[in-house]
């Protein structure tokens, strides 16, 4: 049997990962290289095997194998390849496989690295990946065992992973099939995406607690993992942004973000590795926050964890739900010993990790780095407060209460607002030493620039003031970006003669992370434009119009023009109305919304007709329809002003990540630019 | 955080105290934002026992939605409806045999405390038999609860039983 094939196979890699731990552990007591090579040879099997047992996994969802449970719970016949190739992820046991998967792709790659430089981390990097590749094997082994399949006992139906007694294999003939909503493109790539970015930060956690066991506690291990780091982080971003795209296309409420539990889960370690992606640059330029790093990668792996658990448990009612789960407990005791001995290990290590320099001027770059991290900090905390809340006030006063997103939103915009404000100082302030006369000097042409806009939108007649406030900070940073890349472009243009385009993107290529970073920067607050637009100027109406009828929203009104109703392919039962929409009175094109009915599911689903450009969206949904009734069909119409800014942001945002994390050709240069880069704050003057 | 690699005592002040200051905005920012949005969770039964003492509260409260009382007009979006009393806490749920049963078993039996649901919006897709619905917003005099926002669970979305039409087919 196919089913007996993959749980050996998994059983096999699980065997493989425990024997690369004992082996890396043996290596370094008897100071033995070829154990260690062996370990080292152990991680790299574990590749071939756990992707036998995904092939098999997936052999048997893409041939309808409805005896066994997952198949039966994730696909049915009427889905499509695509889809029932995907459904790898679709239920929590094969996505914890697929993690473990993605993990053992990350290591593999990591063990085939050239190690001569760096051979006392291999055992520890060894130990922390495999007891990680372990313990989500065996929760799939002992828990959440994709292979179980459905028998037919004298005492009924059960599930179970060998043939009970006297068993008959039942084989249901069709499944569920996969949760409509998750059938949309952005939801089959968001899960991949976020698991991508959260395994990937495995990898510099690793690397980071093999400094401290070894003592190697230089920026070395930060070196090594800085791509690693990267590439954790945006696929962790784009992630969050197809989360974001999914929401609005497919859940039909008008909005992207609901500062819901699992997306707070998904959103926790990028605030932890963002605040560690910029304070590792003060470790590597300056020798200090060596602790404060340390701590953010314990923190983020340890967030990926618990992320990854709340994602993917299921019974996310409430916060009290996480220890129903038969795998919350392992999950909570894993994060509790990963974190008491990693930070165990921290303060063993903590005097070596002093920093090398003094921390002087307050509004020097670290410092302000420092203070973009304490900002993340906040919000995370707020975050965290927020999950927690419930539980802490169950404890206190018996009562359950809790924060929605209005709670969210009050406590965090302070903390993102001030963020921006740091956007567009801290590139303008030096290593070392700054004072409000040097960043002063710097900044007031592009700030003076930046306080036109908000004026312009004062007098266009908008009051909000935290609209204003947001607006002038967006140009801010913008100006300040543009401003820095304008003058490093001029004076290589006049210094070496070259033509300005030219100069350009020899700056940039000379420094792509600085200025990846600028341009990440700058992708950053285009998002904030969308957000801000969608938050505070959000209007709606609603409304049950007969045919040929119109509702207006400020200068839009749509026109019902029809409706129909007709099957499709996959089982799903299709009423689509079309509206004619008129802006200013003048016809600017259609919209369709619709409802999707899944037969086998029983599920409706409501896609919203969205007519969209850069000013704002119409977003309508089409609520309920009458057949035969004079009434008509209800609407409900959300006009979403600057929301597309948020996309933009979010592909400007990728560009930036390429251009900061695409691999060097020459590693040689980065020595030479690390030299460079300490005199380049000497220009500002 | 760093604080201490700062040597100068002056300068070590300043960021001691910009550290403070941060946690204290953070702290205020917290604490203020909590009870602002603070939403109390109830069961209907508390909201009964309760009643005018939680009149002006965000309320949270959640319930077994009673097919037969949901009432919608799509010209006015007006949705009422009548939820039966479930248990708040999810070990009691799974004490007394798992959402499922416990939605089932609130519906179907008349001497559970029942609470009307006002809901002014389209009606959401899984609102049915049954579901369990939870409502944010605050309790009427009236004692009626006026909804600002619908949630709806259907204990069958998720983890999939035994299949029940399964045979040796």
């Amino acid at each position: 049997m196919l089913a007996d094939l993959g749980f050996g196979l998994m059983v096999l890699t699980f065997v493989t990962a425990i024997f690369s731990a004992v082996a890396a552990v043996v290596g370094v007591k008897k100071k033995d290289p070829r154990w260690i090579e062996s370990s080292r040879r152990g991680m790299i099997l574990q590749l071939p095997l756990v992707s036998l047992v995904v092939l098999v996994l997936l052999y048997l969802l893409v041939n309808n194998h409805y005896e066994v449970k997952y198949v039966y719970s994730v696909t049915s016949l009427s889905m499509p390849l695509y889809l029932k190739l995907t459904a790898l992820w679709g239920g929590q046991a094969g996505s914890l496989l697929f993690w473990a998967w993605l993990l053992s792709i990350f290591t593999t790659s990591v063990m085939l690295r050239n190690w001569e430089r760096d051979k006392e981390f291999l055992p520890w990097v060894v130990v922390v990946t495999s007891l990680t590749m372990v313990f989500f094997l065996s929760l799939n082994i002992f828990f959440e065992n994709p292979f179980i399949r459905w028998w037919s006992t004298i005492g009924g139906e059960t599930a179970a992973m060998f043939k009970p007694v006297g068993a008959v294999l039942i084989n249901p003939g069709d499944g569920t099939g996969l949760n409509p909503l998750l059938r949309h493109p952005g939801m089959i790539i968001h899960p991949p995406m976020l698991y991508l970015g959260f395994v990937a930060f495995i990898i510099p956690f690793a690397f980071a607690v093999a400094a401290l066991i070894t003592g190697r506690t230089d920026d070395r291990w930060i070196r090594i993992t800085r791509r690693w780091t990267l590439w954790a982080w945006l696929f962790l971003s784009i992630g969050l942004v197809l989360g974001a795209r999914w929401a609005y296309d497919v859940l039909g409420w008008g909005g992207y973000w609901g500062w819901d539990p699992v997306e707070i889960a998904a959103f926790m370690p990028w605030l932890t590795g963002t605040a560690f992606l910029h304070s590792v640059m003060i470790q590597e330029k300056r020798g200090m926050l060596k602790q404060w790093n340390m701590l953010l990668i314990i923190l983020t792996y340890d967030l990926v964890i618990f992320g990854t658990f709340l994602t993917r448990s299921g019974v996310l009612s409430s916060v009290h739900a996480f220890a129903q789960s038969a795998i919350g407990p392992m999950f909570f005791s894993f994060i509790g010993l990963t974190f008491i001995v990693s930070v165990g290990l921290l303060m063993h290590r903590w005097n070596e990790l002093k920093s090398e320099n003094p921390m002087t001027s307050v509004l020097s770059r670290e410092a302000l780095f420092l203070l973009n991290n304490l900002l993340f900090m906040g919000i995370l905390i707020v975050c965290f407060w927020g999950v927690i809340f419930p539980l802490i006030s169950e404890l206190a006063t018996g009562q359950k209460v809790t924060v929605g997103p209005p709670f969210y939103e009050r406590a965090t915009a302070p903390l993102f607002a001030s963020l921006m404000v740091l956007m567009a100082l801290a590139p303008l302030a030096a290593w070392g030493h700054s004072t409000i006369k040097t960043l002063g000097k710097a900044i007031w042409k592009p700030a003076l620039l930046a306080v036109v806009i908000p004026v312009v939108v004062l007098f266009a007649g908008i009051r909000n003031f935290a609209a204003l406030i947001g607006f002038f900070l967006v140009a801010l940073v913008i100006f300040v970006t543009i401003y820095e890349i304008w003058r490093g472009s001029m004076a290589r243009h006049k210094k070496h003669k070259e033509g300005l385009l030219t100069s350009l993107m020899k700056l940039v290529a000379r420094n792509r992370r600085r200025y990846g970073g600028y341009i990440i920067h700058i992708s950053m607050v285009l998002m904030a434009i969308g957000i801000l637009g969608i938050e505070i100027f959000q209007t709606q109406t609603q409304g049950t119009i007969p045919q040929g009828s119109s509702l207006t929203l400020d200068n839009y009104t749509v026109t019902f023009d029809s409706v129909a109703q007709f099957d499709t392919a996959g089982g799903r039962n299709v009423t689509r109305a079309v509206l004619s929409v008129y802006e200013d009175g003048k016809f600017v094109g259609q919209v369709f919304p619709r409802r999707d009915y899944y037969y086998e599911s029983q599920q409706p689903m409501t896609i919203p007709g969205l007519r969209s450009n850069l000013k704002d969206d119409l977003y309508v949904i089409l609520v309920d329809w009458q057949p035969i009734s004079a009434v008509g069909a209800t609407f409900k119409i959300y006009k979403n002003p600057l929301v597309n800014w948020l996309w933009i942001g979010a592909i400007v945002f990728i560009a930036g990540m390429f251009i900061a994390a695409w691999p060097d050709n020459k590693p040689i240069k980065q020595e030479i630019r690390r030299s460079r880069m300490v005199q380049v704050p000497g220009t500002v003057k | 955080m760093e604080t201490s690699s700062v040597p100068h005592k002056t300068g070590r002040l300043k960021f001691i105290i910009g550290g403070l200051l941060i946690l204290a905005s953070v702290v205020y920012l917290i604490a203020s934002s909590t009870q602002a949005s603070a939403e109390y969770f109830m069961t209907v039964d508390e909201l009964k026992a309760k009643g005018s003492s939680v009149i002006d509260r965000n309320l949270r409260a959640s319930g077994a939605v009673i097919g037969d009382t949901i009432q919608y007009d799509p010209a006015t979006l007006n949705l009422t409806f009548t939820v039966a009393n479930v248990p708040g806490d999810n070990s009691e749920v799974e004490a007394q045999g798992g959402l499922a049963k416990v939605l089932h078993d609130a519906v179907v039996d008349p001497d559970r405390a029942r609470i009307q649901v006002v809901y002014n919006g389209p009606k959401p897709d899984m609102l049915r038999d049954e579901a369990q619905a939870i409502m944010t917003g605050h309790l009427g005099a009236d004692g009626i609860f006026y909804a600002d926002e619908l949630l709806l669970k259907c204990p069958t979305k998720y983890e999939p039983a035994v299949p029940s039409q399964a045979s040796g087919e």
